[in-house]
């Protein structure tokens, strides 16, 4: 059980189980600094019931405009930014900031470094996530997609993001092991990508405390924004959430990565594709064609080194398949994985400018994101969560497994329910805008194509309440799981108490 | 390969530089060229910086989060131009900041909305959508009408708008104050909807069909 054992190579022995290891009682054990990876652990689940919430609300709005209820705070178009800002940063972010520091001790078999400034992270994110939760009902906003956040708010999201920098690549620094961890790889360069993304990004002039524009213009400024936007995606709910993968996937099967030559190849094509293919959310745009076409050529490439991802983690499980039946938490890890192949697939397709032709502005890019960020982002971290939260607690599994089972058919159901209502209702509204009479006039008005999309946008809600439901369920399971005092008797109770 | 990677595994600033310099190369051929010796900075014939009117207006539009269901891009595709009207050229958004060319269309495209309704119909169809067009979902923004912004909030903004390189004079600054004096967020919006239209430019074939066509 000594934590101190090397670090595995990849393609050796599985990641040892004393990996796992936090306050126990053997003496060599490496007591890790926990205490920020469980704030965070909670709070991820936490805020993925507060922005799938506002998600079923907009999905809901959208289908009974009344529920917009004439109030301002409560207006479609203040809130769908809540919803696309709290399910990725606050979500995304708190699962990405809770493995990450739980990883990255792991793995480098040493504490964080500097934990006061990795607890300053959790604090310093969650003032951001209420200040974004205050500001956007307010009408305090870019209105420039994933980066609608006020300029004070960016600066303490900088300043916030240098010190998670800081511990984490501090953590690498003093590593007691040699070797570099692939799941650090993902995670280092998500942090230094987004760094970089959101300082451009956000160069602004600011005129009052809630107000500013950018110094980019028109066309200049989409490109940027789609260079920062596409890479959100690319770094922040792809790479960190590879980093996820990449320590969970072996952890929860126990055996290696399937290909360490896979790794290394994939992971740096995949950072440095990424970063190219922001244009296809411009295609047919006023962006001059030259870049048009450079982001499609790079988006489709795109495809290679996300499959490689995806098959390096579901091929983890080759030989170990009967764990499927078993184990809802691999469930919830390979369906994850089965989702970001799909979606990477789908990506590449939708920059192809003439599919992207009848796709872009309608519905289907909803579903697609969707599949990205319930399927892949979301049941990744689920599946992750399920096995750290236990750890983190010093208990034996989770409260109740039948309910991780029944979190993972209807996360699972939902899903499906929402992308397949969103593909039949993006394909129709691209064919209904395009089609055209013997004549030559548009056959159908713009209303005629919305009225046509409400029975989808039904099944849409429906999808997104089950996929709700789900993340309760959740909750009430980490709730039991992380409360001793369920289980003690009152005598129990009050020695733990002394023993504290 | 798996050698000289080796190196890279136990060296983590080795490392770091190499990501940052492979992800900073796709941005930088992106973007620096487009900043740098491009036309896209040059206001298309008859493009011209927003009226005070018209930046208060163009302010709500952003503050309420118009993008999240109308584009302002007329892609380059045929029937886009016959539902909308000339496809969207660099040279009309130039003093855009920040650009609101979209990516939903739960609502139609705007760029070309202004002149085809009447300003009292904007004004119904803003407080109660479904008044005009009952199939609508779009959200009624009734408290528009009894809001207003001071001159020297609209100030403020053309002040920043200047720096960031639209050419409003000192005189244009001054005059703000009395051009949207008594007028509320709801007739600036309307004023800078109003405002949304093609550039006229020469020759384009797909523009006869395009007035005809139903919005």
């Amino acid at each position: 059980m000594s934590a101190r054992r090397p670090e595995p190579t990849l393609h050796a022995e599985p990641v040892p189980e004393s990996l796992f290891v936090s306050h126990s009682t053997t003496a060599s054990v490496v007591h890790y600094d926990d205490e920020v990876v469980r704030r965070f652990a909670l709070t991820t689940v936490l805020w993925g019931i507060v922005g799938m919430s506002v998600g079923v609300l907009i999905a809901a709005q959208l289908l009974w405009p009344a529920l917009n209820f004439d109030v301002p705070y409560l207006t479609y178009s203040r809130l769908r930014p809540l919803h696309t800002n709290a399910v990725i940063f606050a979500f995304g972010g708190s699962a990405l900031f809770a493995t990450s520091y739980y990883v990255v001790q792991r793995t480098c078999q040493t504490r964080l470094f500097l934990p006061r400034l990795a607890m300053f992270t959790f604090w310093g994110w969650q003032l951001v996530i209420v200040a974004a939760a205050i500001t956007l009902p307010m009408g305090i906003t870019q209105s420039r997609e994933y980066a609608e956040l006020e300029w004070p708010i960016d600066l303490l999201i900088a300043v916030v993001w240098v010190s998670y920098a800081v511990v984490f690549f501090g953590t690498i620094v003093k590593r007691k092991v040699d070797h570099i961890y692939v799941a650090n790889w993902f995670f280092g360069a998500f942090i230094l990508a987004v760094a970089i993304l959101h300082i451009v990004n956000n160069i602004v002039i600011p005129f009052s405390a809630t107000q500013s524009y950018p110094i980019y213009g028109g066309t200049v400024d989409a490109m940027v924004q789609w260079w920062y936007g596409h890479n959100a995606v690319g770094f922040f709910l792809t790479a960190g959430f590879l980093g996820m993968m990449y320590y969970f996937v072996p952890k929860q099967v126990g055996k290696p990565i399937y290909s360490y030559r896979l790794s290394i190849v994939h992971f740096w094509a995949l950072i440095s594709t990424y970063m190219w293919a922001g244009p296809h959310h411009l295609l047919y745009t006023s962006l001059p064609d030259w870049v048009q076409s450079v982001g499609m050529v790079f988006s489709l490439i795109l495809l290679a080194p996300s499959w490689g991802g995806m098959i390096n983690g579901v091929m983890t499980l080759s030989g170990a398949w009967h764990k499927l039946r078993t184990d809802p938490i691999i469930k919830f890890l390979i369906v994850s994985l089965s989702f970001y192949g799909m979606s990477t697939f789908e990506g590449p397709m939708m920059a192809i400018k003439t599919v992207n032709g009848l796709s872009h502005y309608t519905d289907w890019t909803i579903g697609h994101v969707h599949s990205g960020a319930l399927g892949w982002v979301g049941l990744i971290s689920i599946g992750s969560l399920y096995a750290l939260i236990p750890r983190l607690y010093g208990k034996p599994a989770m409260h109740s497994v039948p309910a991780i089972n029944l979190h993972f058919w209807l996360a699972t159901i939902g899903i499906v329910l929402y992308i397949v209502a969103m593909w039949i209702a993006g394909v129709m509204q691209g064919l209904m805008w395009r089609a055209v009479d013997a004549d030559g006039t548009l056959s159908y008005s713009f209303v005629e194509s919305l009225r046509a999309t409400y029975p989808y946008y039904a099944v849409r809600l429906l999808g997104g309440v089950l996929y709700l439901s789900g993340m309760f369920i959740m909750a009430w399971n980490v709730w039991r799981t992380v409360q001793p005092e369920r289980l003690a008797t009152p005598s129990e109770h009050a020695l733990l108490g002394v023993a504290k | 390969m798996s050698a000289g990677h080796d190196k890279v595994e136990r060296n983590i600033g080795l490392m770091a530089v190499l990501i940052a310099g492979v992800i900073a190369v796709g941005g930088f051929i992106e973007i620096v060229p487009l900043m740098l010796g491009s036309h896209l900075d040059e206001p298309a014939p008859g493009v011209k910086p927003l009226t005070p009117l018209q930046v208060a207006g163009r302010e709500v539009y952003v503050r309420e989060g118009c993008y999240g269901c109308h584009s302002q891009q007329v892609r380059s595709l045929h029937e886009e131009t016959l539902r909308y009207g000339p496809y969207s050229i660099a040279g009309e958004s130039v003093y855009d900041h920040p650009f609101q060319w979209g990516s939903k269309r739960t609502g139609p495209d705007l760029s070309r909305v202004g002149g085809r309704y009447s300003d009292q119909w904007h004004r119904m169809h803003l407080m109660n959508p479904r008044d005009l067009v009952p199939e609508s979902n779009m959200p009624g923004y009734p408290w528009l009408a009894e809001q207003w912004f001071d001159g020297e909030q609209v100030q403020a903004m053309m002040r920043a708008l200047k720096r960031s390189g639209v050419p409003y004079t000192e005189d244009d600054i001054a005059a703000a104050p009395e051009a949207v004096k008594g007028e509320t967020k709801l007739t600036a919006l309307i004023a800078f909807l109003q405002s949304l239209k093609a550039s006229p430019r020469d020759p384009a074939p797909s523009t006869e069909a395009a007035t005809e066509a139903a919005p």
